[in-house]
């Protein structure tokens, strides 16, 4: 098993998938209406099943580009191969289907992207805040992200300047 | 700058201190919260508990008090000075977590190669004394956990001796900032390969002691063995790495799997759990594994020592600063970086923008945060003491848990 085969499976079964560039490990973008049954594909794989994910990260592009990146990364254990897979969402309506019913790590790293980030994983099972809490103003790692300026009474925000 | 999202307040409505509210037990139901203070949760954990009687019904992990916005903070500043953070992430493998980081970092610059093999041999020489230091606070405070004292002052005076060699070669105890991207703070004092080895000489009797004292401890076994059996299956599902994974008898190693630094010229086993004393994946095996891992660890010390003052002696003119870049600055790219922690699989998330020398994006994976997560599904139906055992058996950070 390797990327290029890989590669040639994925575009074969679901539309929309390309190989990305300056990506280490290397990987794919996937329509986000597809992200769900590429990772049951992926995991089903006969030769080579990807059976771990390691980590669901998403990066934020900023209001101009209002754009939302998931990433996962991949690995098959059987295989020794590692990919990443990319998914772009708009950001005024982060919106995307959760893979916590194919992996269990992804629970709890989607409900830190939805902690930190605001992604409404549709279908998950247990959609809470997992860092913050429950009354904390704002998701913090959106690049627009403004501290609230007291929190039970406590001074969140400082002047950077003074420090 | 207008804030471009709305915050709907019913976000919150699902994010309660905690899941379950008083109308949702059943007859005989109790909630009872363990932690977050409790010494048994190893930091500042919460669990939700769901008991009836003395059978836990349901477990939920609560986490977070611990939270340092370690990826804000990293999205502030350049690589470099990131360093001290990832230390405090998981504050007990701090040398470990550097070189996962430094690696990272350099394979970005594409630096990787230029780096002199001294350089690479004290890195993981450093990172395997600071594992055995880890697992010797993992051991040690399990066995403080469910009752033994005795062992934990022992490898408490253990992990002092590999603390102060740290602290001679780095100037603290726990927090190093020692390995560098591009190189190390400095070259290792003189006269300390000579005092390393006869540390290593030093612990090899004292492993055999507490395997003796604290595993084969019928006591010991009796209370561990056949408790919280991590099947194979569930723990890969879960993304539970390190330790935790080979416990389960997976022979999943990534200083095997990738071959980072210097491993694959160095001779190591890579230890399993067989079930031994009850079932595979219990509790005892993970703590076995973690014992056989120091033997291991030691065996690479001693074959490190052996090169560092054979074929990569100290010289005059040996500079650990020479291939340290002086802008950090990578070209565009998405690049995920994994390392063997003591507790795991320990990977960071790098977006870089090639224009400047602060990441767009940091994202750090902790071990103990997905080794944590599997505990709910460890703990259905058994009782609270029980609980105890497994949650001292995963060997959390809670440092890394919250990042």
């Amino acid at each position: 098993m390797t990327i290029t085969i890989l590669q040639e499976k994925l575009q074969e079964q679901f539309e929309g998938v390309k190989s990305l560039v300056d990506t280490t490990p290397e990987g794919f973008f996937i329509p986000f209406e597809s992200i769900h049954s590429v990772c049951l594909f992926l995991r089903d794989l006969k030769d080579g099943y990807f059976d771990l994910l390691s980590c669901v990260s998403v990066v934020d592009l900023g209001p101009e580009q209002n754009q939302f990146e998931v990433f996962y990364h991949l690995t098959s254990i059987t295989a020794e191969i590692a990919v990443t897979l990319k998914v772009v969402i708009g950001r005024k309506q982060p919106e995307i289907r959760s893979v916590s019913d194919i992996w269990k790590t992804a629970d709890w790293h989607e409900r830190e992207a939805f902690d930190l980030f605001g992604v409404q994983f549709l279908e998950h099972p247990d959609l809470r805040r997992i860092l913050l809490p429950k009354d904390w103003e704002g998701h913090p790692m959106r690049k627009d992200y403004t501290e609230q300026e007291k929190y039970h009474g406590i001074v969140v925000k400082y002047d950077r300047d003074d420090n | 700058m207008e804030i471009q999202y709305t915050y709907h307040p019913d976000h919150l409505n699902n994010s309660e201190p905690t899941k379950y509210k008083g109308d949702q037990l059943s007859d005989g139901q109790m909630l009872l919260n363990m932690g977050p203070q409790h010494p048994s949760t190893h930091g500042v954990l919460r669990l939700e508990v769901i008991s009836d009687g003395e059978i836990v019904d349901d477990v939920i992990p609560h986490i977070g008090y611990l939270h340092r916005c370690f990826e804000k903070h990293a999205e502030s500043m350049p690589f470099n000075q990131t360093l001290p953070f990832v230390d405090r992430m998981d504050y007990l493998g701090a040398m470990n977590s550097e070189h996962a980081y430094v690696m990272g970092v350099e394979r970005m610059l594409g630096i990787e190669g230029d780096l002199p093999k001294r350089v690479e041999y004290i890195r993981v020489l450093v990172a395997e004394l600071n594992r055995i230091a880890s697992h010797f606070v993992a051991i040690g405070t399990y066995g403080l956990d469910i009752g033994a004292f005795t062992p934990f002052l022992w490898v408490m005076r253990d992990r002092e001796h590999i603390l102060r060699l740290l602290e001679w070669v780095c100037g603290a105890r726990m927090l190093y900032n020692y390995i560098w991207i591009g190189g190390l703070y400095y070259d290792l004092p003189v006269g300390f390969e000579e005092r390393c080895m006869s540390f290593s000489k030093y612990l090899k009797p004292k492993l055999d002691d507490l395997e003796h004292l604290l595993i084969d401890n019928k006591i010991f076994v009796e209370r561990t063995a056949n408790v919280g059996e991590l099947p194979l299956d569930l723990a890969i599902n879960y993304g539970v790495t390190g330790p935790m994974l080979r416990g389960s008898g997976l022979r999943y190693d990534l200083r095997k799997v990738d071959g980072y630094s210097v491993y694959p010229e160095l001779d190591f086993n890579v230890p399993i759990g067989e079930g031994k004393m009850g079932k595979l994946g219990d509790c005892w095996d993970r703590t076995w594994v973690r014992m056989q891992e120091c033997r291991e660890s030691l065996r690479l010390i001693d074959q490190c020592l052996e090169k560092l003052t054979g074929d990569y002696k100290r010289t005059r003119d040996f500079d650990p600063r020479a291939a340290v870049p002086k802008k950090i600055r990578p070209k565009a790219q998405d690049f995920y970086c994994r390392a063997e922690n003591p507790k795991g699989e320990l990977g960071y998330f790098f977006r870089a923008d090639g224009k400047s020398d602060i990441p767009f994006r940091v994202k750090a994976r902790g071990p103990s945060f997905s080794n944590l997560s599997v505990l709910p599904a460890l703990s259905k139906g058994i009782m609270i003491s029980d609980l105890i055992a497994i949650v001292g058996s995963l060997d959390l950070v809670l440092g890394e848990v919250d990042r």
